[in-house]
């Protein structure tokens, strides 16, 4: 007993130093020496290429805001931009219940946790149905759900292309050239079968903007 | 045909492992591996322990036990002070009691249950030096116990079956240390975080939108906790998280990781005991299993999800509800059950959001025991448990005293089994059963109807199993959940590792008896049907009533909402 009370302290004590400390320093050390970009977020001057960002509030003079950019999935969206649903509910020591409170709010990822058979996802769903329309819109899946963190950078080129008319009549580029541009800004599958191939809203935006002049 | 050309590269990347890595395991564990000695001996020095002193099983289980209680200690206080420690860029205060007590249980017992948010909790410090710690050392406990029982297995009248020290230790160096450095780097490479920087604010001229980024070491951490089927990630949505499994390709390496240390030690095992078709058997049984409950999850999650048909969107890439549209429905499915085969626990998906069936995939693959092929470790030493149950019912069949590599299977080991084999449902299911008649209990659930009842039986099975996968809807940072998750981890974990051990111990004790006409085999077809029959039946019996007030109600309410 006293040996293996022994044995165990010396054993806690070296295999916190190499397991934990000197094994994520040195993992540390590596990614900034040769992946410093991805290391540090993958930042470009507007964001992180990496985590989604609420385009819905987008001024667009002369139409409803968020109506000239590309949208991403709505995690930040109507019923979840409220945080206030959640108020009370600090997001520390929250997790189970995380709101999606992602940006905006320091340190959240989060998913809406409802069930397929929800009333209160239903009537979210219905909201942001509502939403596109009113945007004329006709929206895809993915632009009625909220992803796996509530941070998804992407859509898919499918969800891009749902939103054309919408980017196209607020404008004025033609939906023959958007598409253009869709196209160019689709990633394919890693190895060319894994996963789905998706847009990544902020570099379609940003790729948008400089068509605009 | 994306899907197709994913399962090929999956089967063949893990065949690969299940030789390759199967018979280097085998060779560090019977300490033909020796590149290290030179830091491997004067550790054994220090500890005034060698290789050539090996324990009996009460000593190896004396030592497991032990250890991993110094281990909760010094995790417990060290993220009770994380704020006065340092590596703490956004000023954490300690951890709560409650939360601290299920979170260092969780880590210890290689569940990775989290009933806090990475980000929004924890220290760098705790991260690091508590947690990241865990994910190599109780994998690395989880395959040692499996090695040791093995060795009962393979040897003949033998007192001692292996000294825990030195199979940990060898482990951690020869087998999770370089692959998980390896693979951090891919990670890291493809766009995961590794820095100790702290957050970082960025505002976007394009759309007025200032935002806080989290940041953090997630790179380097994802690796071993997937390596040793943890699953505790290092964000709150886990592998959800863009930072820490950014693109298809890490998800699949991810998905790697999980299972091949699990499938590799079935060869392992038939290595040891010098019968690697004993170890096919157990591989193909695993199989077998997994496929099955692959299948039909990833066809559930392919069906749109009925709220959104509901709300007028018809869907031709399934139920898109809490997915990142980069993986999309099947991978995601693929890697949900792949996490609850085993006991990683991970998610790049929301399973409270699964489809009803969906998320009985998941629900009733920790029930099956997580054996297919189940964690590190505990998922051979619990397949051997069932192994056993099942010669001996083919040995009542046949009316013979039942052998299993020629070590006769007496009352002795069928109790060991049996009880082992107990001991889970048994705690999953009482403590399922006060939550839910509990106040405290009852306010966990974030959905209404059969859809929260679902949740707390997840809960409570995948604590039991040691899995760590949620149905995050439940809020499980109270007082009640955090110490019932604690104590069901704890008997969970070490209320099958200690039967396991106690076989291990009195099967190497045994002569072997030499195979004759009259015995029954056990490596054929009928055996691996025997032995998933029995873990199927066990299961399935158990949780049956149980599962069909969750999911099975919920899916045959048609058209109604909760």
């Amino acid at each position: 007993m006293i040996t293996n009370i022994r044995r165990s302290i010396v054993t806690v004590l070296a295999f916190t130093v190499l397991f934990g400390f000197l094994y994520t320093f040195a993992g540390t050390g590596v990614a900034q020496a040769f992946f410093r970009g991805q290391a540090n977020g993958s930042l470009t001057a507007n964001g992180s290429r990496l985590i989604g960002q609420d385009w819905s509030k987008t001024p667009c003079p002369g139409h409803l805001p968020g109506s000239c950019v590309f949208q991403g999935r709505p995690d930040n969206l109507g019923p979840y931009s409220d945080i206030g649903r959640y108020k009370g509910d600090s997001p520390v020591g929250h997790p189970g219940d995380n709101p999606l409170v992602a940006n905006g709010v320091a340190g959240g990822s989060g998913t809406t946790n409802l069930g397929p058979r929800s009333k209160e996802l239903l009537a979210y769903t219905k909201e942001l149905v509502a939403y596109w329309k009113a945007r004329g819109v006709s929206p895809t899946p993915d632009l009625v759900t909220t992803s796996a963190s509530g941070l998804d950078p992407d859509i898919t080129p499918q969800d891009a292309d749902a939103e054309i008319p919408m980017v196209s009549r607020a404008t004025g580029i033609s939906p023959a050239r958007l598409r253009d541009l869709v196209n160019q800004q689709t990633q394919g599958r890693p190895l060319g079968f894994l996963g789905s191939p998706f847009v990544n809203v902020l570099q379609l935006n940003e790729a948008l903007a400089k068509l605009r002049g | 045909m994306g899907f197709f050309w994913t399962i090929v590269l999956l089967i063949v990347t893990l065949g690969l492992a299940w030789r390759f890595l199967g018979s280097y395991m085998a060779a560090v564990f019977d300490g033909r591996v020796t590149f290290l000695g030179w830091l491997e001996r004067p550790f054994y020095r220090l500890l005034g322990t060698s290789p050539d002193r090996e324990q009996s099983w009460q000593r190896y289980a004396a030592s497991t036990v032990v250890f991993s209680g110094v281990f909760l200690l010094m995790g417990y206080v060290l993220m009770r002070i994380q704020g006065s420690l340092p590596l703490n860029p956004q000023h954490f205060g300690g951890v709560t009691q409650s939360l601290d007590f299920n979170t260092i249980a969780s880590f210890v017992t290689n569940t990775n249950w989290q009933n806090y948010g990475g980000e929004t909790t924890m220290s760098y410090f705790s991260q690091i030096g508590v947690l990241t710690v865990q994910q190599f050392v109780s994998a690395a406990v989880g395959i040692a116990v499996a090695i040791a029982v093995t060795r009962g297995f393979s040897r003949r009248k033998s007192p001692t079956i292996g000294n825990f020290w030195v199979d940990i230790t060898r482990c951690l160096l020869y087998i999770l240390l370089p692959i998980a450095f390896v693979a951090g780097i891919i990670m890291v490479g493809q766009g995961a975080v590794q820095t100790l920087a702290g957050p970082v604010s960025i505002h976007d001229a394009m759309n007025g939108v200032s935002q806080t980024i989290p940041r953090g070491p997630a790179g380097f951490m994802g690796p071993i906790m997937q390596l040793g089927t943890n699953g505790g990630g290092f964000f709150n949505v886990d592998l959800g998280h863009p930072f820490e499994n950014p693109t298809a390709l890490t998800n699949f390496v991810y998905m790697w990781l999980t299972l091949s240390i699990p499938f590799a030690l079935t060869y392992t095992f038939g290595k040891m005991v010098g019968s690697v078709r004993h170890g096919v058997a157990l591989l193909v049984a695993m199989v077998l299993i997994f496929g099955t409950w692959v299948g039909f999850t990833a066809y559930a999650e392919h069906q749109n999800n009925p709220a959104v048909a509901a709300a007028g969107v018809h869907s031709t890439v399934g139920n898109t509800e809490g997915k990142n549209s980069y993986f999309g429905d099947t991978t995601s499915a693929l890697f949900n059950v792949s996490m609850t085969q085993t006991s990683d626990g991970a998610v790049d998906s929301s399973t409270d959001s699964y489809n009803p069936i969906g998320g009985f995939g998941p629900l009733s693959g920790m029930m099956l025991g997580e054996v297919s092929p189940g964690g590190v470790g505990s998922g051979l030493y619990t397949i051997l448990l069932y192994a056993v149950i099942a010669v001996f019912i083919g040995g009542l069949m046949i009316g013979r005293t039942p052998e299993y590599l020629g070590k006769k299977i007496q009352a002795r080991e069928v109790k060991l089994a049996g009880l082992a084999a107990l001991v889970m449902p048994i705690t999953v299911l009482v403590l399922t059963a006060v939550a839910v008649s509990l106040h405290a209990g009852r306010a966990g659930p974030l959905n209404a109807g059969p859809h929260g009842f679902s949740e707390i039986l997840y809960a409570f099975t995948s604590q039991g199993n040691n899995n760590g996968s949620a149905m995050a809807g439940l809020s499980g940072n109270t007082t009640f959940y955090n110490v019932l998750g604690g104590i069901d981890m704890l008997i969970g974990r070490f209320g099958i590792l200690i039967p396991a051990l106690a076989l291990g111990g009195a099967l190497a004790a045994k002569n072997v008896v030499p195979a004759s006409l009259g015995t029954f085999r056990t490596d054929n077809g009928m055996f691996i049907g025997l032995t998933i029959g029995v873990i199927v039946i066990i299961g399935g019996l158990t949780f049956f009533p149980a599962v069909s007030l969750g999911p099975i109600v919920e899916q045959l309410s048609h058209g109604k909402f909760f």
